[in-house]
């Protein structure tokens, strides 16, 4: 039985075990801060790259994501402050700005963890004061049963795990930087790339760029 | 016998075999070409060919060695002479026809060709030597010390020349009094964080596990680097050994060069060099009669620059894609395969033998107390004696660039000076007296980085300089996280149009916002640095971006689209059709008056004209913002209309 732990986030005690990340330990205990790749049940080293769950830790010089924070005992967090909000209405806004916003003929509309986070945060889902970069890339639908809108993808790689783990691991990303895509060997359809059609991609993605039609 | 006692009987013997096969060197005259990359692009393999074939020729009999490069790339192809009687000579600047003169000369008539003579390399009573030049006084070699003056491809000559001795002297020491001894010297990593090695080695030693892995982390990318190539293109051994004596240090038994594939020669002379200190014992089971093992292998890089990271270095090295992963656990604790690893530079590496060799206290003297021995830097751009440097820490970046540089070329005025490559930022005039080391540097808002310095003149816009290094981060990134991959797509976004004219008045805000947060935001080192050259370039050059923004005009005149060429009436010389036969569109026509018009329309600002404008006339001159040209040509018409009334 792992060791139990105390720590404090807002003011709040909560006990926690101990190594387990600040993020799980906030999430079970219905503290909400903002996140996107790291999935619900996932474990292993995270891929800490949405980069959205900052918070304050005391006696840290800057705000750290809370999924790559080990909880110890007597750990003080705050998941609000003026530096934690900046940073992540800014990775908000970026995000926002490559995502196709079509919300009201959207399948994870009300459902969406981007809606979540812009109620939980009072973020506007519509950049402010940057441009909307749309790659306009194919939908693909060749699978019965899944639509996968890239344009929609916000990269956090939780439909490529579960592809993984569902043991088919037809997707994966490949190209780099801006290019950045989650797509399949050769940017083959889904129904050529041995796709097996189980959903797990579209139960696993927060946005709604991979959804189940029926 | 003692394991000690029998290694350094072991290495004796390598060392005579060395020694006589050095002294036999110079028996005959020997003549050394400068043939690392930088030479080989400036003729050294002709050259190579037209000094043998002479020597063939005359019939005489000297000894010619490829060597690397001694740092003098400007003066490439570079060739020395060692001939009896006389000091060994360097020649710069040894194009076709000259190789074969010197040569002749020299070895026939015994004149050493003062002409084409750089400096001696050993102090006499004719001729300078390196030291006599303002270069010469800042200039301290460690690393590079024997670059250019040994063959990289014969391991008796840097045995000769003491090599190996270091790795000898480690065998008789404990790991623990390695790491001491490296901790105490204060070296830190030349990677660009600098980080203290010693520190790294002993956090390895001391992680749990038997299985262990050292890497040389040989994946040069900045733009205008190449310091890490040209010391493993001259002095390969000397990264070797470093990295054996680490392995012996944190206990790996298995090292790795990691070398970018676009380093081919690099990629030989390494993996040459590591298998003859295989065939010598130096490398493989029991070194050298002890119980070490220690085998190295060769990794070739596929060409991201993002795997200069060490964590996408690891990943990449396990057939994964190169992408950087959230630390802690530092490889030192978990690195490649999940075990301890240690990832050195390939000059952290190259400091070490000298270290272990000299002693701490020794590394100490040179440099300051927080930044010990020396930097070495790529000089490129604007510079007029570009090439490797290698200053004692502390050295001011006016004497790098101005003695050690020779200041900057076409007698053009100095702007700014560009360091630590696309995570580094631009300096200007004001701060040319900051002491060169990783303190002193990033608080004045650029980085030490890897060693690359890109010299700017008054021609170069900052605001493109800054797009440049922007749209290299931007295409390097490797996309895992959001600030890196969109902050920096949209921040070369706005500097690309701003280039264009078509800047908003609040896109600098914006820009330093983006930059604050893709800082504080970014996964890895690459996105936390990749805002610096914007950042650097506001804080010092902030009125180029606002001439850009506010008047559509590029002060340096080098943004294409805010640029227009003109050609002064009053300085063409109207018989004179250079300018004509220069331009690929025919924009150039004759106005009534027989001087050169450029059809705007049709000119597509190729510099052509510019350059084919003889010295003497000048008359081709830029103009920026491009109405100005209208304002001048309607100048000329009313002039001239003055002029015919009178």
């Amino acid at each position: 039985m792992a060791e139990k732990v105390t720590i404090i986030i807002d003011g709040q005690k909560i006990s926690a075990t101990a190594g387990e990340m600040l993020l799980r330990a906030a999430l079970d205990n219905g503290i909400y801060i903002p996140h996107l790749c790291a999935g619900g049940e996932e474990t292993g080293h995270p891929p800490a790259s949405c980069r959205l769950c900052f918070v304050e830790v005391e006696g840290r010089p800057a705000p750290v994501p809370a999924c790559t924070l080990p909880v110890t005992e007597g750990l003080v967090i705050q998941t609000r402050s003026e530096r934690v909000d900046g940073l992540v209405a800014a990775g908000f806004e970026l995000l926002m700005s490559n995502h196709r916003l079509d919300c009201k003929n959207c399948p994870a509309n009300g459902s969406c963890e981007l809606q979540r986070i812009a109620k939980a945060r009072k973020l506007r889902l519509k950049p402010k004061n940057l441009p909307v970069l749309d790659k306009n890339l194919p939908v693909d639908d060749s699978v019965p049963g899944i639509i996968y809108d890239p344009n929609k993808c916000v990269l956090c790689g939780r439909c490529v795990r579960a592809c993984r783990r569902s043991g088919s691991g037809v997707l994966g990303f490949t190209r780099r930087g801006y290019q950045r895509v989650v797509t399949t060997f050769g940017d083959s359809t889904l129904a050529e790339s041995g796709c097996t059609g189980c959903k797990e991609c579209a139960r696993a993605c927060p946005v709604g760029a991979l959804s189940q039609t029926d | 016998m003692s394991k000690e006692s029998a290694a350094a009987a072991a290495f004796a013997a390598l060392q005579e075999t060395a020694q006589q096969n050095w002294a036999g060197l110079r028996e005959k005259p020997l003549i050394l070409i400068g043939a690392a990359t930088c030479g080989r692009a400036a003729g050294a393999l002709n050259l190579l060919e037209e000094v043998k074939n002479e020597l063939a020729r005359l019939q005489l009999d000297a000894n010619v060695l490829e060597v690397g490069c001694m740092g003098h790339c400007y003066a490439e192809p570079i060739m020395v002479i060692y001939n009896e009687g006389f000091p060994p000579i360097c020649y710069g600047y040894v194009n076709e026809g000259v190789g074969a003169r010197i040569v002749r000369d020299f070895l026939t008539e015994g004149d050493p060709g003062i002409e084409f003579a750089l400096a001696a390399l050993e102090p006499n009573d004719m001729f300078p030597t390196f030291a006599d030049f303002p270069r010469g006084i800042h200039e301290n070699k460690i690393v590079m010390e024997q670059c250019g003056f040994i063959d990289p491809t014969d391991i008796n000559h840097y045995i000769a020349t003491g090599g190996y001795g270091a790795l000898v002297k480690s065998l008789a020491m404990t790991p623990e009094e390695i790491i001491d001894t490296v901790k105490s010297s204060g070296l830190r990593g030349r990677g660009g964080a600098g980080f203290p090695t010693g520190v790294k080695w002993e956090t390895c030693h001391n992680a749990p596990g038997d299985t262990k892995y050292v890497i040389c982390n040989a994946d040069e990318g900045d733009p205008g680097a190449f310091m890490d190539r040209t010391i493993l293109e001259s002095n390969p051994h000397l990264m070797v050994e470093g990295l054996i004596i680490a392995a012996r240090a944190v206990g790996a038994q298995k090292g790795y060069v990691y070398i970018r594939a676009e380093y081919p020669l690099a990629v030989q002379r390494v993996t040459l060099a590591v298998q003859q200190a295989r065939e010598k014992g130096l490398l493989g089971d029991g070194i050298l009669g002890s119980e070490f093992n220690f085998e190295i292998e060769i990794f070739q890089g596929s060409g991201a620059f993002v795997c200069g990271e060490e964590t996408a270095l690891i990943a990449s090295m396990e057939g994964q894609p190169g992408l950087p992963r959230y630390r802690p656990p530092f490889p030192a604790v978990a690195g490649l395969w999940g075990k301890p690893t240690i990832i050195n530079n390939v000059k952290t590496l190259s400091y070490v033998p000298h270290i272990v060799k000299n002693g701490a206290d020794w590394f100490k003297k040179t440099g300051t107390e927080k930044n010990p021995g020396t930097a070495i830097f790529a000089l490129a751009g604007k510079v007029v004696n570009t090439g490797l440097a290698e200053v004692p820490m502390s050295t001011t970046l006016n004497e790098l660039i101005f003695d050690v540089g020779s200041g900057i070329a076409k007698g053009k005025q100095f702007k700014a000076v560009q360091i630590g490559g696309p995570s580094g930022g631009c300096l200007p005039e004001s701060a040319m007296d900051t002491p060169i080391d990783f303190d002193s540097l990033t608080r004045a808002g650029a980085m030490m980085g890897s060693g690359g310095m890109v010299v700017l003149d008054e021609d170069d816009c900052m605001v493109e300089i800054a797009r440049f290094f922007l749209d290299f981060t931007q295409k390097e990134s490797c996309g895992k996280c959001t600030f890196c991959r969109l902050g920096t797509k949209h921040m070369l976004d706005i500097l690309e149009r701003i280039t264009k004219g078509q800047g908003r008045p609040e896109d600098i805000d914006v820009l330093l916002e983006l930059a604050d947060k893709v800082k504080a935001g970014s996964l890895c080192s690459l996105g936390k640095t990749a805002p610096n050259p914007v950042l650097s370039t506001i804080k010092y050059f902030r009125e180029e971006y606002e001439a850009h923004i506010n008047e559509g005009r590029c002060p340096a005149k080098m943004c294409k689209d805010l640029t227009a060429y003109y050609i002064l009436p009053e300085k063409c010389e109207r018989s004179c059709d250079a300018c004509v036969g220069s331009c690929p569109t025919e924009a150039i026509y004759d106005n009534e008056d027989r001087i050169k018009v450029i059809n705007q329309e049709k000119c597509v600002k190729c510099d052509s004209c510019m350059v084919a404008c003889p010295p003497q006339y000048k008359a081709v001159v830029k103009l920026s913002p491009p109405h100005l040209v209208e304002e001048k040509e309607k100048e000329y018409r009313e002039g001239k209309k003055k002029w015919q009334k009178k």
